[in-house]
């Protein structure tokens, strides 16, 4: 059942998703909508995040605690990742993933900790976003989601798929099935509270924050799937101002 | 023997030809020491318990001596730079130089602890790639890609990639918005930079 909603919801959002663009551009047709929703995530960062004192430990946690939380959620989403690696053909992800989960799940104490990266078995991170990369389907328009922030049609596909085909129903403990969302949104504040400094810089001191968001994310996301564009390799002594 | 000369002759040609070109590009050690000699300045600069005001000082300093800065801040100006005077480049460029340094020595606080690490170098199209990453106390560490190139008459990087973010393409887009917000004021934009 779960399964052939999850089909459904893929042939939705693939058959919408615009073709990307030549080049290695930016493709924005939503662009007025994108920007409404960077405002209001803008304000969210300033308003919600800014109160937790901006560095994650500004609320008094020690990382002693926030630690356990990340380690927690990252482990209750090792099962889907060592899904995704199997459809990705990726055996070495998917293997190390597998090993991570079974490691930390049980010396681990249910993946508060993370004895598989001091052993040299550091996450290797994926999602539905990249295996329908590899599958050979198209970026898509740039999204900018509420809270969740930059996206493209075919990240926002793979979130969906990800969350309705979650293996972790399947093969994980009763505490692990209990507290994996509220432990994921605990890790997704900690991790933005990590990383404020560079967001603030971004939003706060950007001419114009949201093309700088889109531009930075885009890029990134690319380096992560192997995609980058080869137009992006500039070259400043033949192309004098990049306008050739 | 005429045959054999006159093959000998133009490969001579041909190699006199190549070779200067060759020699030209910078090597791949050759590019590999300098970002050792960066990244040491860099780490001294992390690790010196200096203020943020010290550190942005520092970093401008290592900027004039290891990057191409003109050739970025042309860059990043993009189409704008064919019509601006040369009187207004000249003052362009230091106040870019103000600019960058402030902007990425700001972001040196979230690597005290840490350090970067420099592991291989590589040719790519006309320039050499080398990778580095850098280590944060406590967190994953990030990839951090120079490009350095000599055909400013000196090695030096002309651009940096953080985990496939592009610093050129990042700071043409940047520059762009900033002069679009002066309304194509070049004197202005450079007004902007130097107050940074």
């Amino acid at each position: 059942m779960k399964i052939s909603i999850s089909f459904l919801v893929l042939a939705a959002v693939l058959g919408a998703c615009a073709p990307a663009p030549q080049g290695g551009g930016v493709n924005d047709p939503y662009e007025t909508t994108n920007r409404k929703v960077h405002a209001f995530n803008k304000s969210v960062n300033e308003n919600v995040f800014g109160a937790f004192g901006g560095d994650g430990t500004g609320a008094g946690i020690s990382p002693a605690l926030t630690d356990r939380v990340v380690n927690f959620a990252q482990n209750t989403g090792g099962p889907s990742l060592v899904l995704n690696g199997i459809l990705q053909g990726d055996v070495e992800g998917a293997s190390v993933n597998t090993m991570r989960f079974l490691l930390n799940t049980t010396v681990g104490v249910l993946g508060l900790f993370d004895p598989a990266a001091a052993i040299g078995l550091p996450e290797q991170d994926t999602d539905f976003g990249e295996t329908l990369a590899v599958w050979g389907v198209a970026e898509g328009a740039y999204l900018e989601l509420p809270i969740l922030g930059p996206s493209t049609e075919r990240r926002l596909a793979g979130r969906i798929v990800d969350w309705v085909i979650n293996p972790l129903d399947k093969v994980g403990t009763v505490e692990q099935k209990d507290y994996s969302t509220i432990a994921n949104l605990g890790a997704r504040v900690i991790k933005a509270g990590d990383a404020s400094g560079a967001i603030d810089s971004v939003l706060n001191d950007s001419a114009d924050s949201y093309a700088a968001l889109r531009l930075i994310y885009l890029q990134n996301r690319r380096f992560e799937l192997g995609t980058t564009p080869p137009d992006d390799a500039v070259d400043p002594y033949d192309d004098l101002y990049g306008d050739q | 023997m005429s045959h054999f000369s006159r093959r000998t002759m133009m490969i001579a040609g041909a190699s006199a030809l190549v070779l200067p070109t060759a020699s030209f590009a910078t090597s791949d050690v050759a590019a590999k020491e300098m970002v050792v000699r960066l990244v040491a300045d860099v780490n001294a600069v992390i690790s010196s318990g200096k203020s943020e005001a010290g550190m942005i000082a520092d970093f401008a300093k290592i900027l004039d001596r290891y990057a191409d800065v003109p050739t970025i801040a042309r860059y990043c100006l993009g189409a704008d730079a064919r019509r601006a005077t040369s009187a207004q480049m000249t003052a362009y460029v230091p106040a870019f130089t103000i600019y960058i340094a402030d902007k990425y020595g700001r972001r040196f606080r979230d690597f005290v602890g840490g350090a970067i690490i420099v592991k291989d170098a590589k040719a790519v199209k006309s320039w050499i790639e080398v990778e580095t990453t850098v280590e944060l106390r406590g967190r994953s560490g990030f990839r951090m890609d120079w490009h350095v190139s000599d055909r400013s008459g000196r090695n030096a990087f002309f651009n940096f990639i953080i985990e496939g973010v592009n610093m050129l393409l990042t700071e043409r887009a940047e520059v762009g918005a900033m002069l679009d917000r002066q309304r194509g004021d070049i004197d202005a934009l450079i007004a902007e930079m130097r107050a940074s």
